[in-house]
């Protein structure tokens, strides 16, 4: 099966769950920025959690298919039509041979994850799928997608698939635009004039796949010495110099030398993910355990998930499951 | 049992300080070898080495603990005997390839003959590879041809350009926005990310050495 790409939208990307081993060589993991959405969007149509997907932000992209295809969107909600007739997201739909997918603008959230059954057959490149702009590797050429470009899918017949019923919100990542973000206390949090909980941040314009830039009240550090770079993690929150945060998000630089104030727990990095200029940020202050516990439940949801649609498609498999991190 | 001392870096890694870059790539090789469960991969830096891990897979206590019961209970004082690779790595210093050579010069008080001739026979330790794919922060630098990054920094510097950022230097492996002082540029390649097993020239704990060669010498480059 073809897939070209007719309007690429703002910024549609190949993601998967990213290029994990490699930090040491200062390559990023990369992958989603809201992975969970990809996963959901992946066992909706039977796919490994871990299968190449399109990211599309804010305004998506349309695509022509020559074949019969399933495929599931998921992550914020665009509006989306299918030869022109408004179609719902959160589940999985038929889509007839010698169609045009138009995927249009986010009415809440910031990016959505489109999915075909059997995956787009992407070639892995330092042990990921995905696009990683600055190195300009993985995806389609490194790169962003354009105009005419053609993604490869297996054939498969489509089975039937129920309507009228999606994901409930609570499996997927907040898109209210005024979200809590679960964080656990970073080792430079007492050298700043006040605490990083309870106070509310706009994301700036200037934030992109490597890290979202808040405005706020600036942070002064009083005290602590100059530091030498260490790693840092997606989720991790620095304060520069001019003392206002930057959450680092997929794409971001291996080492860091800012001072850490938190870090955003793993579960809530998908909800990092949906965030735009604009939404307003809180952080809560959570244990290693509750990070740990809402990581879980993650994993159990697309378990229960994986185990529900079973009976429906006939290639999912039940014991498959990919790492988190 | 006696458990090395580490920080949380979030819910997913854990960062252990030591004395020193040496001392981190020493740690990271021993961590890797020992392998526990839940274990995905170590980041040595300057001064630590992070240890990233599965939170569904193991807690960073138990990972520590899981250490500590294979005989890792300390950062080490220092790195065993110098198994390190040493590269060569060519460098054009003609103006054209190093822009900022003369106020690197007039920082230093010196000519830029003197420069080139100091940053030549220096010793280089990769102490870190960041900011991008391949990007080595070398210490070893005479302290003579330490020179604070540039006010504003460059929207685009060249692959290959070699710079100083204060006590350091570094090559730019891929065209990027940067602000370190450009002295030079290398013809061969520090990212080839079409090799799996090598994808980066170099990785923590190489030495390095530079060789100047002429601009014609750099074209031929192949």
């Amino acid at each position: 099966m073809e897939v070209t790409i007719r309007q690429p939208g703002v910024l549609s990307t190949i993601q998967d769950l990213g290029r994990p081993g490699r930090r040491q060589l200062g390559i990023t993991p990369g992958g989603a920025m809201d992975a969970l959405s990809l996963r959901l969007a992946n066992v909706l149509v039977g796919n490994p959690e871990s299968s190449a997907a399109v990211e599309m932000t804010l305004r998506g992209a349309s695509l022509h298919f020559d074949h019969d295809a399933l495929a599931a969107i998921c992550g914020g909600e665009f509006t989306v039509s299918l030869d022109g007739v408004e179609h719902s997201t959160q589940r999985p739909f038929r889509i007839g041979r010698d169609s045009t997918l138009s995927v249009g603008a986010a009415r809440r959230g910031c990016r959505a994850y489109l999915a075909v059954a059997g995956g787009f057959e992407i070639g892995s490149i330092l042990g990921g799928r995905g696009t990683d702009l600055r190195a300009g590797i993985g995806g389609v050429q490194g790169r962003a997608l354009l105009a005419d470009d053609i993604l490869h899918a297996r054939n498969i017949d489509v089975p039937p698939i129920p309507s009228g019923w999606f994901l409930a919100d609570d499996w997927l990542p907040d898109l209210s635009g005024r979200v809590m973000l679960r964080s656990l206390r970073g080792e430079h949090m007492d050298e700043f004039d006040k605490s990083i909980f309870g106070h509310a941040f706009q994301v700036s314009a200037q934030s992109d796949r490597m890290g979202l830039r808040l405005r706020g009240e600036p942070f002064q550090r009083t005290r602590g010495a100059e530091l030498l770079s260490t790693a840092v993690m997606t989720g991790t929150v620095q304060v520069p110099p001019d003392g206002h945060p930057i959450i680092l998000a997929a794409d971001c630089q291996t080492l860091g030398g800012y001072p850490r104030i938190a870090h955003v727990i793993t579960a809530d990095l998908p909800t990092l993910g949906q965030l735009r200029p604009g939404d307003t940020v809180r952080f809560v202050e959570v244990d290693l355990e509750t990070a740990r516990a809402a990581l879980a439940e993650q994993a159990l949801n697309l378990r229960k998930l994986r185990i529900g649609l079973a009976g429906r498609l006939p290639w999912v498999r039940t014991d498959a499951c990919s790492a988190w991190t | 049992m006696r458990f090395m001392r580490w920080i949380p870096l979030g819910d997913s890694a854990v960062l252990i300080p030591v004395k020193d870059a040496p001392a981190a790539g020493e740690l990271a090789r021993r961590i890797e070898d020992a392998h526990p469960d839940g274990f995905l991969e170590c980041v040595p830096a300057f001064d630590s080495v992070a240890i990233c891990f599965d939170p569904l897979r193991v807690t960073a206590v138990a990972l520590i603990a899981g250490l500590a019961a294979g005989g890792i209970r300390n950062a080490p004082r220092k790195s065993s005997s110098g198994a390190n690779r040493e590269i060569e790595i060519p460098v054009c210093y003609d103006p054209a390839f190093g822009p900022d050579l003369a106020d690197v010069a007039s920082t230093s008080g010196l000519d830029a003959e003197r420069v080139i001739q100091l940053h030549v026979t220096g010793r280089y330790f990769v102490g870190a590879i960041g900011f991008m794919p391949g990007f080595p922060y070398l210490s070893g630098l005479d302290a003579r041809l330490h020179t604070p990054r540039r006010a504003t920094p460059r929207t685009q510097i060249p692959a290959g350009a070699v710079g100083i950022g204060g006590a350091q230097t570094g090559i730019y492996p891929l065209a990027s926005p940067g602000g370190w002082n450009l002295i030079g540029r290398t013809p061969i390649s520090l990212f080839q990310p079409d090799n799996e097993n090598e994808p980066t020239l170099l990785r923590p704990g190489d030495r390095v050495r530079f060789r100047a060669i002429t601009p014609r010498e750099f074209h031929e480059w192949k």
